[in-house]
C-alpha cells in the first residue's frame, strides 16, 4: 500500500504513473460512461459510473410451420443478438492513484454528454480542482450524510445479503441476513473520524440523532501519540497482537474476581487505561493499542444502545472508515453491543459499506433517470467481493491486485418482488445448505464445480462453431470463474453466503462476461426437436391409462424429464459419454416415464390440470441458464404443442394456461427475487397450489420453504454427494407435498419410487 | 433521622481546628506511583507513616465540650444506647481501584471515665489521626470536609475524611498488625472491590475480619446521610448557574429536599450510573470504563504526569482545540442541517492523525483535551441514561471531580445545552466519600436498633 495523504506533488506523481492499470478490469465500458460521482475520503476514493454493456443474448425465433411441416425442420431458430443493457461501475482505489486515474479515465472517456460530477466526503474539496481540469466536468457537491444514507437504502434493497453479523470465534464469521422487504426503520452509527447516528425512516426521511466525538480520529491520533506509529491499519495490526489487562485495570484488579452481586465478570473493564498511571512502568505498543481500541469500541457501542433504545429500534448498522473491512473492529463493536443490549440488538455490517456515499451521490445526479424504480442485481463476475484488498485475509490477493476495489451492479429487466404467498418473507431463507457455515458441503460443491469447468468450457466453444474466437473468449472464461472460485475457497464470504445458487450464478455471470449468453441453446433446441415428436403418442399412453395410473405415469414423467440435466454431473457424464442416451434410457433409470423435461414431462402434466378446469400459471426463466427452458423457448414450444392438441390450445384460447416469466436466469430460484407480473398474476388468480420442479428449485433451493398455499416441490436427486447427504440413492424422487399450518396436512414427505 | 445532628449549635471551643490552614492539594499526591506509596519499604522507619503516631501524639488535647447540663444530657442518652453501640474506633472504608477513603468518627464527648478505660492503643489512633493532615507520603487528610459536631449513634464528634492510594493497602494492612489492631475488637466494615480483594490478607496479615459491604448500597446510604446532616451548617450540594455562560457562570448552594428520583453518576476510576428511586430502591443503569482512571491513565502516558493534581494543573493551562477536530475544522462553520455548533467536538484527539500537529503540540495541551474527552463522554452517557429513564435530575460524584471545576463546569454544560434546559447537573462537596460514610453508618446500624 502506498503512503497516503503525501503532500509532495511531484513524488506522488511519479509514484502514480509507475502503476499501469489494466484496461480489461479496471474502469470498464469507460467508452459508455456517463453520470460520474465520486466520494473522496481521507484515505480512499470511491468512483461510480454509470455505463451501458452490450451483450450477446440468444434470441429464439419460431420458423413459419404452417407452410411446411417437415421431419427434420428445427423448431424454431437461435440467433445471437447484442443486447444493451445498464451497468453500474463502482471503484475503489487510494487517494494517491486519483491522478492517474482521472487520466485513465479522460484518456478513455469517448462519447458523453455528461457536464458534472456529484462529489461528496471531506476530501472532494481539496480535489475539486483537479478533477475539473482533468474531466472537464463541473464537481457538484452533495452533502455527506444525505449520500450515506441513499446509499445505504440503495444497498439493502437491491443487494440481497448485504447486511451481515460478525461472529469472529464462529464456525463461519459471516453470517449473511436475509433481505427483508422492509428496511426501515434502522439505525446507521457511522464511525469516520467522529461518530453520527442517523435514524433513518424512509427513504427521504432521516435524522441525526446524536453523536460521540470519540470515534476513528481518535483511534488514530490517541493511538498515534501512544504508539508513535502512523497509520490506521498499522494501529489495528498493533491492537491485534495486544494484551489490554496490562493497561486497563479490570474489575478482578478491584474486587480480586468479579462483583457478583452485580453480575460483572471479573474480566471486564472497570477503568480503560486505569493501570497506566504510573511513571514506572514502560507498556507495550500493542497493548496500549488494543486497549485502546478496546475502550472506543465498548463506548461507540454503548452509546449506539442507548439511542437504539430511546427510539426502540433493533437494527443497528456500522460503517465509517474505522469498521470499513477490519476483522478487528467488527469484533470489538460487535462484543459491545453484545454485553450492552445482553444479546437482544445484533451489531450489523455492510458488504459494501465503503461505497456508500458514492452510490449516494451517484444517485443524487441520476435521479432523472430515477433508477430507483428498477431492481438491480450485484454482477460477481466484475465485483471483486468481500474483504479483496484486507492485509488480514488475504494478503497473497493483495499484493497481486493491487489497491483496486469493485462492485457492478447491473439493471435487471424487471422489477423483482417477494412472491405473495411466502409465508414469512422476512425469515425466507432460499437455500437450503449455506456452504459458508457447512465446510464440507463448500469443500465438495467447491471441487465439484471445478471439476465442471472443463466441460463447461467445451460447451460454451461448441455453441458457437462459427466463431474462430470464442475458443480464446471460453478461455478467459475457465480463467475468470477457475479466479472466482479460488477466491471463494479462502473467502467463502465474498459475496454473501455462499451455495450452491450463488457458485451457478456466478457462473452464469463469467459466461456471460464472456459473450456465451446460452451455450446450451442448440442442445436444448435439438432435444426439444426429438421430444415433440414424442409428444402426441406419449399423451396418447396416458390416456389410455386408468386415473390412478396415470397419476402416477404423469408425476413419473415430470420426474424423468427432470434427469435430464447438464448441471448435474453424474447426468452430464453420461450425456457428454453417449450422444445416443435420450429418455429410453432414462425410463431405464426411472423404470417406467415418458418424456424430457417440459415436453413430455411438464406438458402433460399441465395438460392434466387444464382437462380438470384448473386454471395453470407456468413460470419459466427470463434468461437461459444451463438447459433450462427459458420464457422464450417455452412460448414457442407451447404453440407448437397446441397445434396438435386442443386441450392446450383451448387452455390459450381461454386464458387458463399462462406463461409467465420468473425473472431470474438461474437454474435455482429466489423466491423473494421474483418478476412483479408474476406476483401480480399469482395475487390477481388467487394460486393456491405452487408446484415447484427440478433439483436446482426445489432441493438446492426452497426445499425448506414455507407457503401460504399447498405446494408440492419434487426433482430427481441427481447428484450423489446430495442424496447421500439427504440418506437417500442416487436418482432417487423427492416429492413433497406440504399443507400450510392451519390446514388440514394430507401428505408430507419425499418417497422414493420402486 | 436517628442519626440528625441535634446539637449544631454546640460550640466546640477547645477542639483543635486544623481546616483553617492546610490546603489539602499541597500535601502530597493522592494518587499512585509505588515509589512513594504509603511507606514504602526504601523509606527509613520513623519517616514511614502510621508507625509514627507516637511521636505526634499530644496528651494534652480536650477531649470534652459544651455545659455540665449538656454533657450529663448526652451521658444519658449514652448510656440508654450503650449496650447497642460498637466499641471505638469507628472507621468506614472504601477500597477502590485507585484510592482507598477512610472516614473516621473522632468522639469529642469522651468523659473522664471514659478517657481512663481507653487503651493506650486507641488513645494513639484518635491522636495520630486527628493531629495529622498527611500521613506518610501518600495519605492525605481533607480537612476543609471535616463534618465537625456530628452526632451519630448517641455520640457527639468530628467526621474526618481520609484518603490515599489502594497501592498502599498491604502496607496499611501490615500496620494493623504492628499496631495489634485485633485486639481493639472493633468491626472494619469496608465497602468497594478492595473490601473482596483484600479481605484474606487482612485476615492473614492483621487477624482483623472484614465486615465487606455493597458500595453501591454504601454511596447512596452515606450520600442521603451527609447531604441530610448537611455540610457544618451549609448546604451539600450545589449547582451552577448560568452554564452555559463562562462569564457569569458561578457555583450556587442548594438541597436535595426531594431527592428521589435522581440519577446517580459516580465517577471513579471508572463510572457507574445508577437510577435511585428510594434510600433502598435504585438499579444500576450502566457504567463506563472511561473514568477517572482512564484520565489519569492517559495523561501519565502522553504527558509523564504522575499524579491526579499534576495532570489537572496542567490541564487548567491547555487549550483542546489544539488537539480535537472541531465541527468547524471539517466544515468551515456550523453544519447547519444537523443542527451542529462549529464550536462542538467533531473527533477528539483528530488533529493529532497528522504528524505535523503531533510534532507541533503541548503536554498541557494533551491534557486538557484528555480530560475534556473523558468528561464530554461521561456526560453525554449520563445525558442518555436520564432521558431514558425519564429522570431529570442528575447528581454526579467521585473523586474525579476532585480540584477539577474543568470537569463540573463542563458537565454542568453538557447537561443543560444538550437537553435544551431539561437536566439539572448537580455535586456533592464530598465528591468521593459517600461510600466510606455509607459503610461507617452500616457498622453503627448493625449494633444501634435494639
Amino acid at each position: 500500500m502506498a503512503e497516503c495523504g503525501r503532500v509532495d506533488s511531484n513524488t506522488s506523481h511519479t509514484m502514480d504513473k509507475s502503476i499501469t492499470l489494466p484496461p480489461d478490469e479496471i474502469f470498464r465500458n469507460l467508452e459508455n460512461a456517463k453520470r460520474f460521482a465520486i466520494d473522496i475520503g481521507g484515505s480512499l476514493t470511491k468512483l461510480a459510473y454509470y455505463s451501458t454493456v452490450q451483450h450477446k443474448v440468444a434470441k429464439v425465433r419460431s420458423f413459419d410451420h404452417t407452410a411446411k411441416a417437415a421431419a427434420g425442420d428445427k423448431l424454431y431458430e437461435i440467433s445471437m443478438q447484442e443486447e444493451v443493457t445498464a451497468r453500474l461501475h463502482f471503484i475503489k482505489f487510494e487517494n494517491a492513484y486519483i491522478e492517474t486515474c482521472l487520466d485513465f479515465i479522460k484518456d478513455h472517456l469517448v462519447n458523453t454528454e455528461t457536464k458534472v460530477i456529484k462529489a461528496t466526503g471531506g476530501g472532494a474539496h481539496k480535489f475539486k480542482e483537479l478533477i475539473e481540469r482533468k474531466l472537464g466536468l463541473k464537481v457538484d457537491k452533495e452533502d455527506e450524510m444525505t449520500c450515506l444514507i441513499k446509499g445505504c437504502n440503495f444497498v439493502l434493497k437491491n443487494i440481497p445479503h448485504e447486511a451481515f453479523v460478525y461472529a469472529k470465534h464462529a464456525d463461519s464469521e459471516f453470517r449473511f441476513q436475509t433481505t427483508n422487504p422492509d428496511i426501515f426503520p434502522y439505525l446507521l452509527v457511522n464511525i469516520g473520524s467522529g461518530v453520527s447516528i442517523v435514524k433513518v425512516e424512509s427513504e427521504d426521511k432521516f435524522e441525526r440523532i446524536g453523536g460521540s466525538s470519540i470515534g476513528g480520529g481518535t483511534f488514530w491520533g490517541l493511538g498515534a501519540l501512544l504508539t508513535k506509529t502512523k497509520r490506521f491499519d498499522e494501529l489495528l495490526q498493533l491492537a491485534s497482537k495486544g494484551q489490554h489487562a496490562s493497561v486497563d485495570m479490570l474489575v478482578k484488579d478491584i474486587y480480586g474476581g468479579s462483583y457478583g452481586y452485580l453480575g460483572l465478570t471479573g474480566d471486564l473493564i472497570a477503568s480503560s487505561f486505569g493501570k497506566s498511571a504510573t511513571a514506572d512502568k514502560d507498556f507495550s505498543k500493542e497493548d496500549m493499542a488494543k486497549s485502546l481500541l478496546h475502550m472506543i469500541s465498548n463506548d461507540i457501542g454503548q452509546l449506539a444502545c442507548l439511542y437504539a433504545k430511546l427510539h426502540n429500534l433493533s437494527r443497528v448498522y456500522f460503517g465509517g472508515f474505522f469498521i470499513r473491512g477490519h476483522p478487528v473492529t467488527m469484533h470489538t463493536i460487535t462484543y459491545s453491543i453484545n454485553f450492552f443490549t445482553k444479546g437482544e440488538v445484533q451489531a450489523l455490517f455492510l458488504r459494501h459499506e465503503g461505497y456508500l456515499g458514492t452510490i449516494g451521490a451517484f444517485l443524487k445526479g441520476a435521479e432523472e433517470d430515477n433508477p430507483n424504480q428498477y431492481s438491480w442485481g450485484e454482477n460477481y463476475a466484475g465485483s471483486s467481493g468481500l474483504m479483496s484488498v484486507s492485509p488480514d485475509m488475504n494478503p497473497m490477493q493483495r499484493a497481486r491486485s493491487g489497491t483496486f476495489d469493485m462492485l457492478e451492479m447491473d439493471r435487471l429487466e424487471r422489477q423483482l418482488v417477494n412472491l405473495p404467498l411466502l409465508q414469512d418473507p422476512s425469515s425466507y431463507i432460499p437455500d437450503t445448505v449455506d456452504l459458508t457455515e457447512d465446510a464440507l458441503a463448500r469443500e465438495y460443491w467447491l471441487y465439484c464445480f471445478e471439476e465442471a469447468l472443463d466441460g463447461v468450457v467445451k460447451r460454451a466453444v461448441a455453441s458457437q462453431p462459427d466463431m474462430p474466437e470464442a475458443a480464446l473468449r471460453a478461455e478467459k472464461f475457465r480463467q475468470k470463474y477457475r479466479h472466482k472460485l479460488q477466491t471463494l475457497r479462502q473467502q467463502p464470504f465474498a459475496y454473501g453466503s455462499l451455495t450452491v445458487r450463488s457458485l451457478l450464478d456466478t457462473r452464469e455471470h463469467c459466461l456471460n462476461e464472456f459473450n456465451f449468453p446460452d451455450p446450451y441453446s442448440k442442445i436444448k433446441q435439438r432435444e426439444n426437436d426429438i421430444a415433440l415428436k414424442y409428444y402426441q403418442k406419449a399423451v396418447k399412453s396416458l390416456d389410455e391409462l386408468s386415473w390412478e395410473e396415470k397419476q402416477f405415469a404423469l408425476v413419473q414423467g415430470v420426474l424423468a424429464g427432470n434427469v435430464f440435466d447438464w448441471g448435474a454431473k453424474a447426468v452430464s457424464d453420461v450425456l457428454e459419454s453417449d450422444p445416443e442416451f435420450g429418455f429410453e434410457e432414462a425410463k431405464r433409470q426411472l423404470e417406467d416415464n415418458s418424456g424430457v423435461d417440459i415436453i413430455l414431462g411438464v406438458m402433460p402434466f399441465v395438460r392434466e390440470l387444464l382437462s380438470r378446469g384448473t386454471e395453470v400459471v407456468l413460470a419459466s426463466n427470463s434468461g437461459p441458464a444451463l438447459n433450462d427452458v427459458t420464457n422464450g423457448e417455452l412460448q414457442i414450444l407451447t404453440e407448437r404443442i397446441a397445434a396438435m392438441d386442443p386441450v392446450i390450445e383451448a387452455g390459450l384460447r381461454e386464458d387458463r394456461l399462462l406463461l409467465v416469466q420468473s425473472g431470474s436466469s438461474s437454474p435455482c430460484l429466489d423466491l423473494s427475487r421474483l418478476d412483479k407480473v408474476l406476483a401480480m398474476v399469482v395475487r390477481e388468480r388467487q394460486t393456491d397450489l405452487v408446484i415447484i420442479e427440478g433439483m436446482g428449485r426445489a432441493i438446492h433451493t426452497n426445499y425448506y420453504a414455507m407457503l401460504s398455499c399447498e405446494s408440492l416441490k419434487m426433482a430427481v436427486i441427481k447428484n450423489s454427494w446430495l442424496a447421500d447427504r439427504l440418506g437417500g440413492k442416487l436418482f432417487s424422487v423427492v416429492f413433497k407435498y406440504e399443507v400450510p399450518a392451519g390446514k388440514p396436512n394430507k401428505d408430507c414427505g419425499a418417497f422414493s419410487p420402486s | 433521622a436517628k442519626n440528625k445532628q441535634t446539637n449544631k449549635q454546640t460550640k466546640n471551643t477547645s477542639q483543635k481546628v486544623f481546616h483553617s490552614h492546610v490546603m489539602v492539594a499541597t500535601n502530597g499526591s493522592c494518587c499512585s506511583s509505588s515509589s512513594n506509596a504509603f511507606g514504602s519499604s526504601t523509606v527509613p522507619s520513623g519517616s514511614g507513616t502510621f508507625e509514627n503516631m507516637h511521636h505526634l501524639h499530644r496528651g494534652d488535647d480536650a477531649e470534652c465540650s459544651g455545659s455540665p447540663a449538656k454533657r450529663c444530657r448526652l451521658r444519658r442518652r449514652t448510656e440508654s444506647v450503650r449496650k447497642h453501640r460498637p466499641p471505638f474506633p469507628w472507621f468506614g472504608m472504601d477500597i477502590g481501584g485507585t484510592l482507598v477513603k477512610l472516614v473516621y468518627f473522632e468522639p469529642v464527648d469522651i468523659t473522664a471515665e471514659e478517657e481512663q478505660e481507653e487503651v493506650e492503643n486507641l488513645k494513639s489512633i484518635r491522636r495520630y489521626l486527628t493531629s495529622n493532615v498527611a500521613y506518610g507520603k501518600t495519605g492525605v487528610r481533607d480537612v476543609h470536609l471535616e463534618l465537625r459536631n456530628l452526632t451519630m449513634c448517641g455520640r457527639t464528634g468530628n467526621l474526618h475524611f481520609i484518603r490515599f492510594p489502594t497501592q498502599a493497602m498491604p502496607r496499611f494492612i501490615q500496620m494493623g498488625r504492628d499496631k495489634n489492631f485485633s485486639s481493639l475488637h472493633t468491626t472494619l466494615c469496608a465497602t468497594g472491590g478492595g473490601a473482596y480483594k483484600f479481605e484474606n490478607e487482612f485476615r492473614m496479615m492483621a487477624d482483623l475480619e472484614l465486615l465487606k459491604l455493597d458500595e453501591l448500597d454504601c454511596l447512596i446510604r452515606g450520600l442521603l446521610f451527609v447531604d441530610r446532616v448537611g455540610f457544618n451548617g451549609h448546604p451539600e450540594c450545589y449547582y451552577f448557574q448560568n452554564p452555559s455562560d463562562t462569564q457569569s457562570c458561578v457555583k450556587k448552594p442548594c438541597t436535595l429536599d426531594n431527592p428521589f428520583p435522581m440519577l446517580l453518576v459516580n465517577i471513579g476510576s471508572g463510572v457507574s450510573i445508577l437510577a435511585v428511586y428510594s434510600e433502598n430502591n435504585y438499579k444500576r443503569v450502566t457504567g463506563t470504563s472511561l473514568g477517572g482512571g482512564t484520565f489519569l491513565g492517559l495523561c501519565c502516558l502522553l504527558t509523564g504526569c504522575e499524579t491526579f493534581e499534576e495532570a489537572l494543573e496542567m490541564a487548567s493551562k491547555g487549550d483542546s482545540t489544539n488537539v480535537d477536530k472541531l465541527v468547524k475544522d471539517i466544515y468551515g462553520g456550523d453544519y447547519e442541517r444537523f443542527g451542529l455548533q462549529g464550536s462542538a467536538v467533531a473527533s477528539s484527539f483528530g488533529h493529532m492523525m497528522s504528524k505535523e500537529k503531533r510534532d507541533s503540540i503541548s503536554k498541557e495541551d494533551l491534557a486538557r483535551a484528555t480530560l475534556v474527552t473523558i468528561t464530554n463522554n461521561i456526560g453525554s452517557i449520563a445525558r442518555m441514561c436520564a432521558v431514558n429513564e425519564k429522570i431529570e435530575r442528575v447528581v454526579f460524584v467521585g473523586n474525579f471531580l476532585r480540584i477539577n471545576t474543568v470537569s463540573t463546569k463542563l458537565l454542568a454544560y453538557a447537561m443543560d445545552y444538550w437537553s435544551k434546559g431539561q437536566l439539572r447537573a448537580l455535586f456533592l462537596e464530598h465528591e468521593g466519600y459517600f461510600g466510606a460514610v455509607g459503610a461507617l453508618m452500616e457498622l453503627l446500624k448493625t449494633t444501634e436498633d435494639p
